[in-house]
């Protein structure tokens, strides 16, 4: 397909006004909610290992969120942030990616980060920021990163990494390496100006990028219903120039489908691609907030029919390529993994505290040299006050 | 050598860049065939192509966002912001996402490869938006270089170290002296070191600091006080951050004074730190109180903008006050 040039604008005499929602985008569903296809759907190209391991990753990271949100309300770590309901966006689309591809997250993605290969090690480590921790204990939970996954680490600030990756892209482009970055954000974030800035600047460079906004219904306590009056986040493209799915996020083979062929357009077309992936956020925004406050009862169980694990397996039971007992078989050794990574983790001490001044810049400048002397003299002196690295600065 | 004005100086700094490393690529707002409303990048896309030196949307939070991603994948980018006054918008990606980039993921990634160019101060008769002096509220933020050049010499050789610098590095262009200071300039590859001042002229009864545009500003001040027969020492810190508290600690306890004379407005303009450290570190060496002159505490006003400049009237008062207290 040749680059699609913006059409000449027509004269009319004819004063014509544009109505909001000119522009429809279907919702792209292969697996009903009851997990059998649609008729005549054509399904994507995936075998028996593919699929089991999109299975199992998402059993693991549903364990992983429900023991480590559990976690948090016992103290032993600071927050924690569960992407239940949401599995099949992040898992089905990482899925569909090649592993030289960048990955830049929101942080609602662990999902993409295990698919990556993260290990349950990893990703205790991270949590309990220890001195195991890839981010040597810098950022709060959930702020994973690892470039030998090619994973970018998350930052809290919402939205930033969208232009990021219009930039991470058009290097790639001129690399000519043929890899594409794929990054997630949600239909809140969407609102923020870097969602503009990243857009515009991916269809204007056109560059090898795929903007994935998972649609989960709310950022925090705002419904979608207040964050925008358009029909979501993909007619937005049509803006922009540039092409856009809307696609049923709890359905993960149509979420593979997608974002197979958004790559295929990116990289092959350097066409930059924009994925609305339509979901629940099941849980809370985070640990930090209580969903019953706005929102009701009724309107979870709606999704509840809707969830996307659950859909999957149902579609892998028919296959033939599991059986429910193998899956609750496989959920329980995930269990054991995750309880077996914890206990573990929590026993790691966080990083020496010289780790404090290392990475301000790529060596500490003659300052951060002072300040840590001073600080370890204050250590020394108030050993009881700081026993996290009190024992170990002598 | 060759005679070039501080833009030439700069755009011969970019073209060695270019020359040596196919990483380093050049964009913003008016960069690419037009060169730059300054011409700084002017001639540049045209050897380079437009791959490389390029017009970008005008977004300043989208520029910097778009080169924090273009440096994690391995990139040089020189992105330029085209007035100082306009680099607000991306204060957010530059202060939360450039200056942590390395720290907060343990160094599995950095955006080491970024420079940020950008024209900076007044005495343009730019008024409000086209005058300010953004330095200090950079240099609060641990994880970037600042480097304010002063001249044409020092401009070409610090910024080719900044492009190089594994660090991120935010690069002040006094645009009134972009075509005012010229000088004798290498047309070849030459570096100058960061975070290190220099002692622009030696003397022993007064240190007087200053950095970017307000050295030439110094040195009419100097001029005048040395009529008086006073002899002062200079110090030009060329970087805000990290900053060379050493030399200007060494200068002041052979001068026993110290006056700082800076553009930007004076209520925590980077002098404040200057003299705090000063104080900290040479209080039994200093026969008077450390000095400031400063812009006022007001936005930059256009009319006024004489009145309002730290000049070299005022800077020559502040050397007065410091010999007299």
């Amino acid at each position: 397909m040749a680059k699609e040039k913006a059409p000449k604008t027509q004269v009319t005499s004819e004063l014509t006004v544009i109505p909001p929602h000119a522009v429809n985008i279907p919702m792209f569903q292969l697996l009903k909610d009851d997990g059998t296809v649609h008729k005549g759907a054509k399904l994507p190209d995936i075998d028996k290992e593919l699929a089991l391991k999109m299975f199992s990753t998402m059993q693991f990271i549903r364990l992983l969120d429900e023991r480590m949100f559990a976690a948090q309300r016992q103290g032993r770590i600071s927050f924690y942030l569960s992407s239940l309901g949401e599995e099949a966006a992040s898992i089905g689309s990482a899925a569909a990616l090649k592993f030289e591809d960048m990955i830049m997250g929101q942080y609602r993605e662990q999902g993409a980060l295990a698919y990556r290969g993260f290990t349950v090690k990893q990703f205790m480590n991270q949590l309990f920021s220890n001195e195991q921790d890839l981010g040597k204990g810098r950022q709060m939970p959930v702020h994973y990163g690892c470039a030998a996954l090619n994973f970018m680490t998350i930052s809290s600030p919402l939205g930033t990494q969208i232009p990021q990756a219009a930039g991470y892209a058009y290097g790639q482009k001129q690399s000519g390496d043929k890899t594409c970055t794929l990054v997630y954000f949600g239909e809140g974030a969407a609102s923020e100006g870097d969602f503009h800035a990243g857009l515009n600047m991916a269809a204007v460079f056109e560059v090898p990028a795929i903007f994935f906004c998972r649609n989960n219904g709310y950022a925090i306590s705002t419904p979608a219903s207040e964050q925008f009056a358009g029909d979501g986040i993909a007619p937005r493209a049509t803006g922009y120039g540039m092409r856009a799915i809307r696609v049923d996020g709890n359905d993960i083979l149509a979420v593979y489908q997608a974002t197979q062929e958004a790559r295929r357009l990116a990289v092959e077309e350097n066409t930059p691609v924009l994925i609305e992936a339509m979901s629940y956020r099941m849980a809370g925004h985070s640990t930090s907030d209580d969903p019953t406050g706005y929102r009701t009862k009724d309107e979870e169980a709606q999704w509840r029919d809707k969830e996307p694990m659950v859909r999957f397996q149902k579609w892998l039971v028919a296959q033939g390529w599991i059986t429910d007992e193998a899956a609750e078989q496989q959920m329980a050794s995930h269990k054991e993994a995750v309880l077996a990574a914890l206990k573990e983790a929590e026993k790691v001490p966080v990083p020496h505290v010289d780790e404090i001044i290392s990475d301000v810049y790529d060596t500490p400048i003659p300052i951060l040299h002072e300040q840590l002397e001073t600080l370890k003299a204050h250590i020394r002196n108030y050993p009881d006050a700081y026993p996290a690295t009190s024992e170990r600065v002598k | 050598m060759a005679k070039m004005n501080l833009l030439q100086a700069i755009n011969s700094a970019l073209d060695v860049a270019m020359a040596k490393n196919d990483k380093v690529s050049v964009f913003g707002e008016d960069v690419g065939h037009f060169g730059g409303v300054f011409r700084a990048t002017s001639g540049l896309q045209e050897k380079y192509g437009r791959a490389r030196c390029f017009n970008t949307p005008l977004v300043e939070q989208g520029i910097i966002g778009f080169a924090n991603g273009l440096a994690a994948q391995g990139s040089l980018p020189v992105a330029e912001i085209q007035f100082g006054d306009y680099i607000f918008p991306a204060f957010d990606q530059i202060v939360n996402e450039t200056a942590k980039f390395r720290y907060r993921s343990g160094n599995e990634f950095n955006v080491g490869g970024l420079t940020i160019r950008t024209p900076y101060g007044g005495g343009i008769h730019g008024g409000h938006y086209h005058s300010q002096s953004p330095e200090a509220y950079f240099a609060h933020t641990p994880g970037l270089k600042i480097v304010v050049p002063r001249n044409p010499y020092q401009a070409k050789g610090l910024l080719l170290s900044a492009i190089f610098d594994p660090n991120p590095v935010l690069f002040l262009e006094p645009k009134r002296l972009y075509r005012a200071a010229v000088g004798e300039v290498p047309e070849e590859e030459y570096t100058l070191p960061l975070g290190k001042a220099e002692v622009v002229q030696e003397g022993s009864d007064v240190t007087l600091v200053g950095w970017g545009a307000q050295i030439e500003v110094i040195e009419r001040a100097v001029a005048l006080a040395e009529k008086d027969g006073v002899s002062v020492e200079i110090v030009d810190l060329r970087s805000i951050q990290p900053w060379d508290a050493d030399t200007v600690a060494e200068s002041v306890m052979k001068t026993g004074r110290l006056v700082i004379s800076q553009e930007a407005p004076h209520t925590m303009a980077f002098g404040s730190e200057v003299a705090a450290t000063i104080q900290e570190r040479c209080f039994l060496y200093l026969e008077s109180p450390i000095m400031r002159a400063s812009g006022l505490d007001t936005p930059y006003p256009l009319a006024h903008e004489k009145e309002y400049f730290s000049d070299h009237l005022k800077t020559y008062e502040a050397i007065k006050r410091s010999l007299n207290y």
